[in-house]
């Protein structure tokens, strides 16, 4: 009856399997490595840049272990090395080869650590553990978005943009109000608000519209469709987190995390980042955006060579193109309410603009005459600028316009993003702020494993001592509960953190629960006089209920702080419940697996190595029990 | 090796008032400190600044709370931590300062007094998130005991869930009774202690629970009283909620020797959750049972067919 299938067997193996494989990488360490990514929004990384690295180390007669091109959400290339000197080497050496004019870099070098998982590992997708910031050192942010101020920038620009609609197609209004949320317009006759009602729809569909007022006091009360609040709330978050990306990038850390936390939150982790204030202030500049006509008194082409005429500047055109620009602004990106991808009317990308208060006015008054002429859209930052567009004025433009011709939908929204970036920055605020020092975070560490590692030696020990073979059953189970949920944790690509790894301990220490039950039920078989072989069996079947029963509430309150809690919390949370669910496999399924390989084909036993058994021999109600 | 010999069933049962009483009381009082004293919250709840500085001789506390002070903080706190060497300065979150700054002036009146400092850890939290945490918290605390009572309920039957959520929240009461007395941080890694501890101490009232419904099936003992079943289910179990509650505890304690400042009062919330546990669980849950009332019907009814398959293993 102590036997299990091959296939239970089977099972056993593919698991310790698993766990060996992907546990392992976290024992191969880091080595040190250059990554570099992108330092403009405009420049992209690709395969062409690690071929230029290898050419550049090459030059420098520096050998990289390798150069791998990382195609993820932000692409880099990262150059792996033997020591840290080659690796501070490399580091100048790509920095001035990549970069032709140090005072505005295009690629950002930085030092990381890469983990030394072997080719084989890392082609099975084993990957070592992510290390939180308690024990790697950096600086962690949590920024509020104000979201109150991105809508009310929004509504700004749909007031402005009904009054345009409304003079354009001639409908007289009483006057267009702001109250709160609302756009109030007032009419004299119900004619004339069916008229608007009717436009309107047609023309700001974001707004949705409800009659109010009696007699000749009309009103049309404007409020921003539901679906149209969220994209403008999610859009002034993106759009800061996209920010964020950009800025965090010019620090040069090598992994940063910048995520969304809630609904208007963003995290933002900067690993090995020491220089807090330094973070802060390129964390907290803002960009501008500028509309600009191109001075057409420079023949194209020429740009370089030719004297700039005084009151223009020349400017690059993303990688390189030039173009002589008037320094006078058309407007502000303080005018731009909103820019989101679209199609024109052929059903090609294009880039839609919104301008609110005298945005469409001026730029009315700007292109009127300018018809054929080319405009330009530039980002400053850091005092930089940087066109982004240049396109070709086709006729007057209003409040709302498209650019056009934008090639691909890829390009569309990019210019979009970027618009937004220099437009449409909500303001932000940071309300977290953690730093930790690498001693520390190192000390953690250190900290972390001996505790557990102390902890799971007492444990052990104890059990062998007092339950003998069934004991050693219970420490193996217990060390493959531990390879399992570290195998686990690793494919998940989890973030370790030192709550993480109080967890860790703390799941060995509960799982420890489930083999006590056992062992202590098959005593009890034992000395209710059953047969080895049925108390195994008896033992087991019987601790099952009530592990079951005991790990759901256990269970119960890990969901419970994975759902509520937030930070540390969550990544304690995360290891609890994957804690329990390996326990259950390692300390039931697999024990009894190692039990029935030592017993199962036994059929003659008369004993079991579980540590003595106390049989109380005189007492009137034990006996009766035992019958 | 057995450490527990018990010939017969102890009688628990027969002492339950008196064990009811002390729980009572404890409990009282760890509610009375609660009220009085309250929780030492730590900045995740309150908001403000925690700096944690190391020097490389041992500090002196007296001149660093001079310059601190001299900044024109209020309320700060500067303590030693840990060796002589480390300090940590608390500010409190003020409204209208940038507190994002707060930090940074600290570091640089400090260095200006000894440049050999240096800077470990700063944990800044805006008053805004403290009270989240507080709801999320409190939101926490009752998922659990609602999902524990409905599992438990479903499991056996509703007198023993009520049993086992009342005799655990009492284990929380007296730990955030404990942190109150002492004043001991309360902190979010303490919070999850609580919680981890709530979801294991239900664990020793499901198990005696488990014998107990096990005892009601069992024709053998269909002459005990429902007493007398609940105190042969904990004399069974006795010895296994000792040596598990004994195992897990040296976990605990080598996280509170070796675990260091961020881990110590996480092992202490937890080392409380597993001692009152073992009492609590076993000897106040299965006495509120009694009082309600458990009887041999509540538990054999709706899981007859359950019965068979037992009867078939022995």
């Amino acid at each position: 009856m102590n036997r299990y299938p091959l296939w239970k067997y089977s099972l056993i193996v593919i698991a310790l399997l698993f766990g060996t494989l992907y546990t392992l990488p976290n024992f191969f360490g880091e080595s040190p490595a250059v990554q570099i990514s992108s330092a403009k929004s405009t420049i992209k990384v690709d395969s062409a840049v690690a071929e230029r690295v290898q050419q550049i180390l090459q030059q420098g007669s520096l050998a990289p272990e390798s150069v791998a091109f990382d195609n993820g959400s932000a692409p880099s290339v990262r150059a792996r090395f033997a020591n840290t000197d080659t690796q501070f080497k490399a580091k100048t050496l790509l920095e001035k080869g990549l970069n032709t004019d140090p005072a505005d870099p295009t690629y950002i070098v930085a030092f990381n650590l890469l983990p030394n998982t072997p080719q084989w590992l890392q082609s099975l997708h084993a990957f070592p553990m992510y290390l939180g910031l308690d024990l790697r050192g950096g600086v962690h942010f949590l920024m509020q978005v104000d979201i109150k101020a991105v809508l009310n920038k929004r509504l700004q620009g749909l007031q402005s943009s009904v009054r345009s609609v409304l003079r354009d197609k001639n409908i007289r209004h009483n006057g267009i109000n702001r109250n709160g949320d609302q756009i109030e317009i007032l009419f004299r006759d119900a004619d004339t608000r069916d008229k608007a009602r009717n436009v309107l729809a047609g023309e700001v569909s974001e707004l949705l519209l409800q009659d109010a007022g009696s007699g000749d006091d009309l009103k049309l009360i404007a409020t921003l469709r539901p679906e149209a609040l969220k994209q403008t709330q999610e859009d002034g978050v993106k759009q800061n987190i996209s920010t964020l990306s950009k800025r965090v990038n010019e620090l040069g850390v090598a992994e940063p995390i910048i995520q969304r936390q809630g609904a208007d939150r963003i995290v933002v982790q900067l690993p090995g980042v020491q220089d807090v204030s330094r973070a802060k202030d390129i964390i907290g500049r803002t960009a501008t955006l500028e509309v600009r006509m191109v001075d057409d008194s420079v023949t194209r082409g020429t740009e370089e060579s030719a004297t700039i005429p005084f009151g223009s500047e020349l400017f690059k055109i993303g990688k390189g193109a030039p173009v002589v620009l008037y320094k006078d602004p058309v407007l502000t990106g303080d005018y731009i309410s909103n820019a989101s991808a679209s199609f024109d009317e052929n059903h090609q990308p294009a880039v839609s603009i919104d301008l609110n208060g005298d945005g469409g006015r001026k730029m009315r008054d700007a292109t009127r005459e300018k018809v054929g002429k080319a405009m330009a859209i530039v980002l400053f930052e850091k005092g930089k600028g940087e066109v982004l567009t240049v396109a070709t004025i086709r006729s007057e433009l209003g409040s709302r316009f498209q650019i056009t011709g934008m090639g691909s939908a890829e390009a569309s929204s990019d210019l979009a993003l970027l618009l937004r970036a220099g437009s449409l920055a909500a303001p932000m605020e940071i309300i977290e702020e953690r730093t930790i020092g690498p001693q520390l975070g190192a000390e953690n560490i250190r900290k972390g494993f001996d505790a557990t590692l102390y902890g799971f030696a007492a444990m052990a020990i104890f059990m062998i001592v007092y339950y003998q073979l069934f004991g050693l059953f219970s420490a193996l189970a217990l060390s493959v509960n531990v390879l399992l949920l570290i195998a686990v944790l690793s494919t998940l690509q989890a973030t370790l953190t030192l709550p993480g790894i109080a967890a860790i301990a703390l799941a060995l220490g509960m799982a420890i629960d489930s083999n006590v039950l056992i062992n202590e039920r098959i005593r009890e078989e034992l000395r209710n006089g059953n047969s080895p072989q049925a108390a195994i069996s008896i033992g087991f079947d019987r601790a099952w209920a009530t592990i079951l029963d005991s790990n759901v509430t256990t269970l119960i309150a890990g969901l419970a702080l994975l759902i509520f809690g937030s930070g540390a919390i969550r990544g304690f949370a995360v290891v609890h419940c994957l804690g329990i669910l390996t326990s259950m496999f390692s300390a039931v399924f697999f024990s009894r697996g190692l039990a029935n390989l030592w017993y199962g084909r036994k059929k003659k036993l008369t004993s079991l190595a579980i540590g003595q058994i106390w049989k109380p021999k005189t007492d009137v109600k034990a006996d009766v029990k035992v019958k | 090796m057995e450490f527990f010999r018990i010939k017969k069933d102890i009688p628990f049962m027969r002492h339950a008032l008196i064990f009811n009483v002390i729980s009572a009381l404890t409990f009282v009082l760890a509610v009375f400190f609660l009220l009085s004293r309250g929780l030492h919250f730590s900045i995740e709840f309150t908001g403000g600044t925690v700096m944690e500085v190391a020097y490389t001789k041992p500090a002196n506390i007296e001149n660093i709370r001079n310059s601190v002070d001299g900044l024109g903080f209020t309320d700060t706190q500067v303590q030693s931590f840990g060796t002589a060497q480390d300090v940590m300065i608390r500010l409190p979150a003020q409204h209208g300062v940038n507190a994002t700054q707060q930090s940074e002036k600290v570091i640089a009146a400090l260095k200006a007094q000894d440049p050999d400092v240096t800077l470990q850890r700063v944990e800044f939290v805006g008053p805004q998130v403290g009270d989240e945490l507080a709801h999320d918290g409190l939101m926490a605390l009752a998922m659990v005991v609602i999902g524990i009572v409905i599992y438990l309920a479903f499991r056996f039957e509703w007198k023993f869930a009520v049993a086992a959520v009342i005799a655990n929240l009492h284990d929380v009461v007296i730990i955030l009774g404990f942190f109150a007395f002492f004043q001991w941080e309360f902190s979010l890694t303490v919070l999850a202690a609580v919680l981890a501890v709530l979801g294991y101490s239900v664990n020793e009232s499901v198990v005696v629970f488990d014998r107990v419904r096990e005892a009601f099936r069992d024709r053998r003992y269909g002459k005990l009283s429902a007493p007398e079943v609940l105190n042969h289910a904990i004399t069974s179990t006795i010895s296994r909620t000792i040596i598990t509650h004994g195992s897990t505890e040296m976990m605990v304690l080598s996280m509170l020797v070796f675990g260091g400042p961020t881990l110590h009062y996480f092992a202490v919330a937890l080392t409380i959750g597993i001692l009152f546990g073992i009492y609590s669980s076993v000897f106040v849950a299965a006495a509120i049972a009694m009082w309600l009332g458990v009887k041999r019907e509540d538990l054999i009814k709706p899981t007859k067919p359950k019965d068979e398959t037992d009867g078939a293993v022995v």
